[in-house]
């Protein structure tokens, strides 16, 4: 049992290496036919629901009625498929691996930061994309990114995606900010009032300020750091210490700190940004470029109920309910066709929803991994469970 | 004289078995306090000499000594350990101070009449939720908006915000009628009889609470600290929500749990280990004999 499962591990962590050296630093998707974790796509084709269907999913992402009777794709997905859903919420993407660990779950909407830790992990299978009719009309910038496709297959379909917003405190800090400096050098007017996302996967928003501020790193990805490049985005954060007001993980508790003024400059989030007065505080994108997120259905490897879980994801990725889940969130939505339905007809524009050069240089969350996801092959990146235990470290 | 024929004992199987009736009786908490309590316990520690794969965070079941070898050379983890310690002491001896007037008052002060009272009004705020009342010194503590900044603002001086300082006076807060209620019990049984005979010996105020209360009440203090100390140093929402960047141990292992269980676990042990050495301070003391 104990042997059997180091040898699983060593397959995987070479699949990884053999996979990742085959991507390239283009991020163009290897057609060689390496094993692709998580078995054989599904053939086909999606014939009767199984009857139910349980759901793993981000806040808002799955909304049946509950929070707003008049917010509800779930029931009519019941309704056309007779898959009855059951939906679990989950708060961190840290908590949707554990879940997905566990077991129980059919379908799951993962972030960049855990799709690669449930595809390698062999929780989830490759996805025939031929049997999601509505994925021809995801945004092409989305198709075969390196967190959602690994070898050539891809694990799943696009719900949609945001960039971390640099937000601020206009009556404190004046009207034009652009830049992460307020949240990073010592002589910040928002000095005190620092409010950082309270994650690992925040060490990628130090090295996205040093892409910019120190080019002699030559940090290509902020999800791919060598050990110098990570030490010194570390010892970047270590400088943000003092300037912290508070870190932030609960989207509500930003919500009163910015309102009541005490956080003055921080990261967040669109959907807290639509929430906050425009005439207080600021949001923008930074000049330096951002994190983000793009989230991507995911279908469990052994799940029961395959056809329902098929059903689900083309529900989903369908304009007309992409349109509706990405408007309630706040996001931009995954399919081109959504925007032509979203009740403010504005919403893509201001979400940026199929503006390439805006999404050029928002970095999407990754789990990062020892195996450069730059393509670097001559150093060792620092995986993810060191940003974890450096974050911890950092933190207390 | 006639002897009366006593009846047999009647009573039913649990009277005629006694040791049935005592299985009966404590089975069911006993199994509770092993299986569930213990075995929880026992789950934990074993779950720290785990580790997890370094890439998806799976658990992976080999004996290593590496987490509590990172928890206790870790600087920074040695300063979270210090910090929270230092704030269950401050807290506890923060309680212990406002609750003893407060307790001494209530028992040997206030009239007969007015005593329920009072004890209705220490007990009034623990039935309002833990979570309401942190969010409530949040509002209070809030650097420009709150009550406390803007009480010291003609002091020319800032509100404390959110912090070490705003952890301890929430702490402090939320655990006072921990402290004052077995102090009160400890004021209440307090024998008349032996301060008469302090006074009747000529022993003036100060002289008869230093040789006869405080000795007297040691064992309630005690049962106190207990309450405050462990309940601190365990807590970490009150330092998410008013401590600013401060953690506590809590906190370490609340943010470790979902990506390194093990280390969580090992981390956890600590606490458990201190109020360990706490409870057998508190023993060589003598004051648990008399609870």
């Amino acid at each position: 049992m104990k042997y059997s499962r180091l040898i699983k591990m060593a397959v995987a962590t070479s699949a990884i290496a053999l996979a990742l050296a085959a991507c390239g630093s283009s991020g163009s998707s290897s057609t060689e036919a390496g094993a692709a974790p998580g078995g054989q796509a599904y053939a086909g084709p999606v014939g009767a629901g199984e009857g139910k269907l349980s759901v793993l999913a981000w806040p808002g992402y799955a909304e049946d009625g509950s929070t707003d009777p008049a917010v509800d794709w779930v029931t009519p997905f019941e309704e056309a498929t007779g898959c009855q859903v059951d939906v679990k919420v989950f708060g961190t993407s840290d908590e949707a691996v554990k879940l997905m660990q566990g077991g129980g779950y059919d379908v799951v909407s993962a972030s960049g930061d855990a799709s690669l830790r449930l595809i390698y992990g062999e929780n989830v299978q490759p996805v025939n994309l031929d049997l999601v009719p509505n994925y021809a009309d995801i945004f092409a910038d989305l198709k075969g990114q390196s967190h959602n496709t690994v070898s050539g297959a891809s694990y799943g379909v696009p719900h949609g995606r945001g960039a971390n917003l640099l937000v601020w405190n206009k009556e404190k800090l004046g009207e034009t900010v652009d830049s992460w400096s307020i949240m990073f050098e010592p002589d910040s007017p928002a000095a005190g009032g620092v409010g950082p996302y309270d994650s690992p996967i925040y060490i990628a928003d130090a090295a996205v300020y040093l892409m910019a501020t120190q080019p002699d790193l030559g940090i290509k990805y902020p999800y791919a750091l060598d050990q110098t490049q990570f030490d010194a985005a570390i010892a970047l954060l270590k400088q943000q210490k003092p300037l912290v007001g508070e870190y932030w993980s609960d989207y509500l508790k930003q919500i009163d700190a910015v309102n009541a003024g005490t956080m003055t400059g921080a990261t967040s989030w669109q959907v807290i940004v639509n929430g906050l007065d425009p005439a207080v505080v600021g949001s923008t994108k930074a000049k330096e470029g951002a994190t983000g997120w793009s989230d991507t259905w995911m279908i469990a490897k052994d799940t029961p109920n395959v056809n329902c879980s098929y059903k689900w994801l083309d529900w989903i990725a369908s304009p007309a309910t992409n349109a509706q889940a990405a408007e309630w969130f706040g996001e931009a939505p995954a399919n081109s066709k959504a925007c032509d339905l979203t009740a403010n007809p504005d919403h893509c524009t201001s979400f940026h929803a199929g503006d390439t050069e805006y999404w050029k240089d928002v970095y999407y969350w990754n789990t990062p991994t020892e195996a450069c996801l730059d393509g670097r092959t001559d150093v060792k990146c620092v995986p993810y469970a060191e940003w974890s235990k450096a974050w911890s470290e950092l933190r207390s | 004289m006639t002897t009366v024929e006593l009846a047999p004992p009647k009573g039913g199987f649990g009277y005629r078995h006694p040791r049935a009736r005592l299985v009966a009786l404590l089975g069911a908490p006993m199994s509770w306090l092993i299986v569930i309590y213990l075995g929880s316990l026992a789950a934990l520690f074993l779950t720290a000499f785990w580790t997890v794969d370094g890439f998806t965070g799976a658990l992976v079941r080999t004996f290593t000594l590496e987490n509590f070898v990172d928890v206790f050379t870790t600087p920074a983890y040695l300063w979270v350990m210090a910090r929270t310690v230092g704030i269950a002491v401050t807290v506890t001896i923060l309680c212990l101070l406002l609750a003893v007037p407060v307790a001494y008052f209530m028992a040997r002060v206030a009239s007969k009449r007015w005593q329920p009272l009072l004890v209705a009004m220490i007990l009034t705020p623990l039935w309002a939720s833990y979570l309401v009342k942190a969010y409530a010194w949040r509002a209070m503590l809030s650097p420009q908006t709150g009550v406390i900044a803007w009480f010291v603002a003609p002091l020319g001086i800032g509100g404390p915000g959110f912090g070490i300082f705003g952890i301890i006076v929430t702490l402090t807060y939320l655990w006072l009628p921990y402290m004052i209620l077995p102090v009160y019990a400890g004021f209440s049984r307090l024998p008349d009889s032996m301060l008469d005979a302090s006074a009747d010996l000529g022993a003036k105020g100060w002289r008869t609470f230093r040789s006869v209360v405080v000795p007297l009440i040691f064992p309630a203090i005690v049962a106190g600290s207990i309450f405050t100390f462990s309940l601190s140093l365990g807590d970490y929402i009150t330092a998410q929500i008013v401590g600013g960047k401060v953690q506590m141990l809590g906190n370490v292992v609340q943010q470790n749990y979902v990506t390194n269980l093990p280390f969580a676990a090992a981390f956890a042990v600590i606490p458990v280990l201190i109020v360990l050495i706490y409870l057998a301070a508190v023993r060589r003391t003598g004051a648990l004999d008399n609870l």
